[in-house]
């Protein structure tokens, strides 16, 4: 079921994107993102997820087409409609963009001292909240070259949410996670959605973990084409093949094993050899 | 007709470059007045870019200083000048040599850690996490390095020029055995604070302006990745050192072509 338009946090409005006119990466991408529901974007890799999330933080403008954060067309050249759209919103990076000169403390107080006024006692209790919420308050004095890949990507989730945003944006947050840590930001992402009232939207290629955590699930394939959305069981229960490949994890289907090539003969040079045998052949 | 175009597009490329390279340094100089409210983290990269770069300045002048003198000694003595040695001395580090070598060690030892260090930043999302934050890189990460290296350059000049004409001081009255009271006394007579030294340091405060500028963009601009920062912290040492040498000659016809 389509979601409804008055609902939506985020809408995708016909967007087409491309980092240089050759190629776009989103093409003609209409997409609703709803309020305070975790919505999950799967797609192969290079399909223009993390683009999107790009777009929807304004960090590109659209070649074509609207982005649309609650009501107000987001326009990448009015700096200050986007600092203050941006202060509603927390992004969690693949690997963390944690700043590697501070320490665990510092990198989730960090928005809080940048953003606010607010005395250092209260920042202190703040950070030790968010770290909690993700289980490192202990970790708090330490450097972020001293916690390990799945511990940045839980301090990088305290400082995303360190102000409380809107919208929580998630960009690969299960990639390169061993199987507990992944389980862990699972949980915690549906739990902070809920506990927090935000909207949430992961971007991932983590079928299971998204299909778990997820109230809505966007399927898109290259080129930014939209494969499906719907609930995470009517996507497990499709039988498009499109689908069917992408959450069973076949290595062929509709999408191809092979990248476009040309004609293996050709490449290996054997075109000539076969052109003599027909001719030989021929000739008898 | 392959190439003209090929032509008109490096011709396009080039001046895509420069009005890129125009509009981020208007946006850095925009960026200053909201550093100097917060000059907390001038201070903290004064220390990391001016401090830290004190030793190789020092080491340099010490050396310079040292060849000077016994350089200039055996030219001038050839025409019975040995006295002028000091006054020589001085205002060749005072005015040329203090500002220009200072400008060129600065841009190998602080440009390029500058340029490795937002490159690496961009390469590691932080510049895009602080955007997406709704902190403008610009004022909070920019604009306190770009203002620190125009305050450290004329010190670092300074200190250069300064400690130079005491090593040509332990070589002249030291080792030569020129007198010590001439050597003092005839720049003391012959050096104008204004003429010379102060112009010394409007042109080392003109090179901090470059090399900073230079070593900010091109880490800002960088390919994030390993390479392109490679390529963008050699890019910032050459493009510093000749844009330096370029502007010496203008400042210096315009400052000093007139004779006193």
């Amino acid at each position: 079921m389509w979601p409804l338009s008055s609902d939506a946090l985020i809408e995708i409005d016909h967007v087409s994107f491309g980092y240089d006119s050759s190629r776009l990466i989103l093409n003609d991408l209409s997409l609703r993102f709803m309020r305070g529901k975790v919505t999950a974007v799967l797609g192969n890799s290079g399909c223009g997820k993390t683009t999107l999330l790009r777009l929807i933080g304004g960090v590109h403008a659209a070649n074509a087409g609207r982005v649309v954060f609650d009501g107000e067309v987001i326009d990448v050249r009015d700096r200050a409609q986007l600092y203050r759209l941006r202060r509603r919103l927390g992004m969690l990076f693949q690997f963390g963009a944690l700043f590697t000169d501070l320490t665990v403390y510092d990198n989730v107080a960090f928005p809080l001292r940048e953003m606010t006024d607010l005395p250092e006692g209260m920042i202190h209790d703040i950070v030790l909240m968010k770290l909690n919420a993700v289980g490192l308050r202990g970790a708090a004095p330490l450097k972020i070259s001293e916690v390990s890949g799945g511990m940045a990507r839980r301090v990088a989730l305290a400082r995303a949410i360190a102000l409380d945003p809107e919208l929580i944006m998630y960009d690969e947050p299960f990639a390169g996670l061993d199987l507990i840590s992944m389980g862990v930001a699972a949980k915690l992402i549906r739990t902070l959605n809920d506990v927090t009232g935000a909207t949430s939207l992961v971007i991932s290629h983590d079928v299971p973990e998204c299909m778990a955590i997820s109230d809505w699930v966007v399927l898109m394939a290259g080129g930014g084409r939209l494969v499906a959305q719907g609930t995470p069981e009517e996507l497990m229960n499709s039988t498009d093949p499109e689908v069917r490949q992408f959450v069973r994890g076949e290595p062929d289907g509709p999408v191809k094993f092979h990248y476009p090539a040309p004609d293996i003969a050709a490449d290996f040079g054997m075109t000539g050899l076969a052109r003599g045998k027909a001719a030989a052949g021929g000739g008898r | 007709m392959n190439w003209l175009a090929l032509i008109g597009a490096r011709a396009l490329a080039m001046l895509g470059g420069w009005g890129r390279a125009a509009i981020f340094f208007v946006d850095l100089l925009a960026a200053l007045p909201a550093s100097l409210r917060r000059f907390s983290l001038v201070v903290v990269q004064i220390h990391a870019i001016g401090n830290r770069s004190l030793l190789i300045i020092l080491a340099s002048g010490m050396a310079v200083g040292f060849v000077l003198a016994l350089q200039l000694y055996n030219t001038l003595i050839t025409f019975g000048a040995a006295e002028s040695l000091g006054l020589v001395v001085n205002l060749s580090l005072v005015r040329e040599l203090g500002p220009v070598v200072t400008a060129l060690l600065f841009a190998g030892r602080a440009g390029t850690s500058l340029t490795a260090e937002i490159g690496l930043m961009k390469a590691g999302e932080q510049i895009a996490a602080l955007e997406l934050m709704a902190i403008d890189p610009r004022q909070r990460v920019l604009a306190p390095r770009f203002l620190a290296g125009i305050i450290s350059m004329p010190l670092l000049a300074i200190l250069f020029s300064a400690i130079g004409i005491l090593g040509a001081w332990l070589v002249a009255v030291g080792l030569i055995g020129i007198d010590a009271g001439n050597f003092w006394s005839i720049q003391q007579n012959a050096v104008d604070v204004w003429r010379d030294v102060g112009n010394g340091v409007v042109k080392s405060a003109v090179f901090g302006v470059i090399c900073t500028a230079v070593a900010l963009y091109q880490g800002y601009e960088t390919e994030a990745t390993p390479e392109g920062v490679a390529y963008a912290t050699t890019r910032t040492v050459v493009i510093s050192s000749l844009a330096v040498l370029g502007a010496d000659f203008i400042l210096t016809a315009l400052m000093f072509s007139a004779p006193r």
